[in-house]
């Protein structure tokens, strides 16, 4: 029947949910108002900002152009997800520690989208880390201190000091 | 604020042909639905039903084959087909294309098949498909059909799927030898929607060097893909110099039939229609030389 709610398994976070979501639910609303994890932030809700770009199966997509549906069996990280309990991921921490931080509504999709890519390319050059940022818009243009933050945490993560 | 649907996520080709000749015009399929959740959410779209095919495994693939050429699966995701090595050694033009169809996690999630089934004037596989004279496989239940790309589009958002169709496979030629491509378009900030966009695919006859084929095809410049088939015919059996590029730029503004809108008007863009006609034309050539 049209509208009528569906189940939904997914992991989020590293834990195991089974939901009921009427299908037009948009990935995004299942995590801020079903599960409560409200530091996906919703920007434009239409493809343009990047604010609520979580991981799905480790890449970067925007939460608000993804069926909530069309994430069943599948593993999102958002940013509550990204440190290790207390301690902040190398990414978050270079951010806090260079200032990249501006009003902060952008943050948490940099930081997810910083994510992605230095699992998948642990050694970026700076094009690289421009483009993986490119579909997230800062509106204080604080996109310098970013790229070298995120720039900082690669060298972190690789080993380096 | 999307209106309610009745949803359904085949995993296999053949249920989802099943689905799709039962509800014909009342349903949608959905792929990563990059483009249609945004006119969705416009209520520009209301399907009853909609057919979530993301999850069908067996339609992401990217093959390769010296004979047959390159075969991609409609529900390959841009990122893919951009990050493949077969694809960048044998189809650079693919790639390039890819990089800057739209930003990564847009690219991370949307799917060839669906950007060419939106069938929207502005994308960019579509034209550089065409220049490439690449096929589309569609099948529904029981049948299957090829069809040029060049064929696929019939206006602004509509292609030549029939309701009970869906697309399965994109089908590349190897390209003939001395064959250089090339895809370029004018956008504001990288990976937005191209203001005009130009394809061009270029064939030199081996020792004389003289254009034994071109093909040019725009984006954003009419209601579909369109090929610029005088421009072409300006550069073949030619030694293509700089006074052919600038004519093939001029002949190509009078074949377009641009919108108009924010990012530009219909002059604007006639304008930058010729300078992209040029300057793709160009790297096209390099490439074919270089070939």
């Amino acid at each position: 029947m049209k509208g009528e709610p569906r189940e939904l398994k997914l992991t989020v976070n590293g834990k195991p949910y089974e939901l009921k979501v009427k299908p037009n639910t948009l990935l995004v609303d299942i995590l801020r108002k079903n599960l409560k994890l409200t530091g996906t932030k919703i920007g434009c809700l239409d493809s343009a900002c990047g604010a609520c770009t979580v991981n799905i199966d480790g890449k970067a997509v925007r939460s608000c152009s993804v069926l909530a549906l069309q994430v069943n069996n599948r593993e999102v990280i958002t940013i509550e997800g990204v440190a290790d309990g207390d301690k902040l991921h190398p990414i978050q921490e270079a951010m806090v520690e260079h200032g990249a931080i501006e009003c902060g509504f952008c943050t948490p999709g940099m930081v997810m989208s910083a994510r992605a890519l230095l699992d998948e390319n642990p050694s970026p050059t700076r094009e690289e880390v421009r483009e993986a940022i490119q579909g997230n818009l800062c509106a204080d243009e604080g996109y310098v201190k970013y790229i070298e933050a995120i720039e900082m945490a690669a060298e972190r993560m690789r080993g380096g000091k | 604020m999307i209106a309610d649907f009745e949803y359904f996520a085949p995993k296999t080709v053949e249920k989802a042909l099943s689905l799709v000749s039962q509800y014909k015009e009342e349903a949608k399929i959905i792929a990563g639905g990059q483009s249609m959740l945004i006119i969705m959410k416009q209520g520009l779209l209301t399907p009853e039903y909609l057919i979530d095919i993301k999850g069908i495994a067996a339609l992401d693939y990217i093959k390769y084959d010296e004979g047959k050429g390159l075969r991609i699966g409609a529900l390959t995701i841009h990122r893919a087909i951009e990050k493949s090595p077969v694809i960048q050694k044998h189809f650079g033009v693919l790639s390039e294309t890819e990089r800057n169809l739209a930003t990564t996690q847009t690219r991370n999630w949307g799917t060839i098949g669906g950007n060419l089934c939106h069938g929207d004037p502005a994308g960019d596989p579509a034209p550089v498909l065409i220049a490439l004279k690449a096929k589309l496989k569609l099948a529904s239940l029981g049948r299957e059909r090829t069809i040029e790309v060049e064929e696929f589009s019939k206006d602004y958002l509509e292609v030549a799927l029939e309701p009970d169709e869906m697309l399965i496979e994109i089908q590349v030629p190897i390209p003939p030898p001395h064959t250089g491509a090339a895809y370029e378009k004018l956008m504001v900030m990288k990976g937005d929607m191209g203001i005009v966009g130009a394809a061009v695919s270029i064939t030199l006859s081996p020792g004389n060097g003289v254009c034994k084929d071109a093909r040019i095809a725009l984006s954003n410049c009419a209601s579909i893909p369109l090929r610029a088939k005088e421009a072409e015919q300006v550069l073949v059996g030619k030694t293509i110099n700089d006074s052919l590029l600038t004519k093939a730029g001029q002949i190509a503004s009078t074949e377009v039939d641009p919108p108009a809108d924010v990012h530009g008007s219909a002059e604007y863009r006639r304008e930058m229609v010729k300078v992209f006609v040029k300057r793709v034309t160009r790297i096209a050539l390099e490439r074919a030389k270089a070939a």
